[in-house]
């Protein structure tokens, strides 16, 4: 069997444009699912059960139900009302984002419940408030402990993106099968895509890698 | 002696159907050194951390400076700031060096300028005998240097009063002396203690008052010689016997 460069070669830019928009995607992505799920992450800690009750329901949906599934949900039921008409790169920014969320806010959570409650005792008793105590003392130790977990959140993220490939979102999963529907070449296709993702995910590994040793 | 400084009465709390205190009264004066001792278990680490509301009563009421801790008005965060408190395993911040673990709260809660707080906290570290280790990271400090620095951190404060739960409780021996020499010096320059402590010596020398607690209940209190040389209950001469 011998490889054809040239099919790969050809849908070149298309490629580099699709992973373009799946480094953006991803990248937005990260950064919305990840103050979003800071919100929902404190929803489940709080006592008030009319705030936890709907932010459990939200988290349970989200890690319930294939991520394919939500986003058509998003694309076909969810945008059209808002933006009066389908926008497959909003719908797939919006799921992933909901989606991450609900896995970032449970590395919130486990990480501020790590931490030991003396830390708590002693910022109280020294007259911070509940904020201030999250703020200056809790959330900085805990951030260090997240940084393994976020980054195995964020990679999952990168690859989940090859499914917006179904509601036609142009990013390289998509030109990877349009390259495979011309040529009817899959080995070409589906290596070349893998080689790519598994670049943007190795990168981003060890981006975190460097950031967790400089912290 | 002074007024008194904090009121406790008829104090009551329980952790499910476990009664950890059982209406409990006390009154400290100001500059007064209540050093509360018993058996573990007996409730008076649960007293101690109910004055500063780490732990909140079912019923009764504490009173710090003639204000109910307990009203629905009262800024919690305010009385707290006025009472500082020393912990049994230190509780230093270990993401900030010595010298912020300090200056945060006088910097974040009080509001003062970072110079002036920085001034204060070498002052303090002066007083503890730590000056050098203004820039040392938490974890690098012996036990006993660590608990120094906790005592100069609720110190920042300028506290009314200060609580200790078990101060020396978690130092290796050879470090628990250097503690107590910071504590009888801060008793001697007037400030008003509770000590929680199993340390005899220190309650015998430094307080002005020795309660005995056991299953949630003050069974006897006195000045040290009574408490220490005569007691009156049973109970007491008890425990004692095992720990002198």
């Amino acid at each position: 069997m011998d490889f054809r460069f040239d099919i790969v070669w050809g849908y070149a830019p298309l490629l580099l444009k699709g992973t373009g928009l799946t480094v953006g995607i991803s990248f937005v992505s990260i950064w919305l699912g990840a103050i979003l799920g800071l919100g929902i992450g404190f929803g489940k800690m709080s006592r008030k059960s009319w705030i936890s009750w709907p932010v459990s329901a939200y988290v349970n949906f989200f890690r319930g139900t294939p991520l394919i599934v939500q986003a058509l949900i998003v694309h076909y039921i969810v945008i059209p009302p808002i933006l009066g008409t389908t926008n497959a790169i909003v719908a797939g920014i919006v799921t992933l984002s909901l989606n991450s969320a609900a896995y970032t806010a449970e590395i919130y959570r486990a990480g501020i419940q790590s931490i030991d409650r003396g830390q708590r005792e002693a910022a109280y008793s020294l007259g911070m408030t509940p904020g201030q105590a999250m703020r200056f003392v809790i959330l900085p130790q805990a951030v260090k402990r997240m940084i393994p977990a976020f980054g195995n959140e964020f990679i999952v993220l990168v690859k989940d993106s090859a499914m917006l490939a179904y509601i036609a979102v142009p990013e390289l999963m998509y030109w990877s099968n349009a390259m495979k529907g011309q040529y009817l070449k899959v080995v070409e296709a589906y290596t070349t895509a893998a080689l790519v993702y598994f670049i943007l995910t190795y990168s981003l590994s060890k981006l975190l890698q460097f950031v967790e040793r400089r912290l | 002696m002074g007024d008194p400084i904090i009121q406790v009465t008829d104090l009551c709390k329980s952790y499910g159907a476990n009664t950890v205190l059982r209406s409990v009264n006390l009154e400290v004066r100001r500059q007064e050194v209540v050093v509360v001792i018993g058996p573990s278990g007996s409730g008076k680490s649960t007293l101690l951390r109910c004055l500063n509301l780490l732990e909140v009563p079912e019923q009764g009421d504490i009173r710090i400076e003639g204000r109910s801790l307990l009203d629905k008005g009262v800024r919690i965060t305010e009385i707290r700031a006025e009472v500082g408190m020393v912990f049994q395993r230190f509780n230093l911040f270990p993401h900030m060096s010595v010298l912020d673990n300090i200056t945060l709260s006088p910097v974040r809660v009080r509001k003062l300028p970072k110079e002036q707080a920085a001034v204060k906290a070498f002052e303090l570290l002066r007083k503890v005998g730590l000056e050098d280790k203004a820039n040392a990271a938490p974890d690098s400090l012996s036990g006993g240097q660590a608990q120094r620095v906790a005592i100069a951190r609720a110190l920042a404060m300028e506290p009314k009063i200060m609580l200790f739960d078990e101060p020396t409780s978690a130092l290796d021996p050879e470090m628990v002396g250097e503690v107590l020499a910071v504590m009888k010096e801060l008793a001697a320059e007037g400030m008003t203690m509770v000590v929680v402590t199993h340390e005899m010596g220190f309650a015998r020398e430094v307080g002005d008052r020795v309660l005995f607690m056991e299953r949630g209940s003050i069974v006897e209190e006195g000045t040290p010689q009574d408490v220490f040389d005569c007691p009156r209950e049973e109970r007491t001469r008890l425990f004692l016997s095992k720990v002198l």
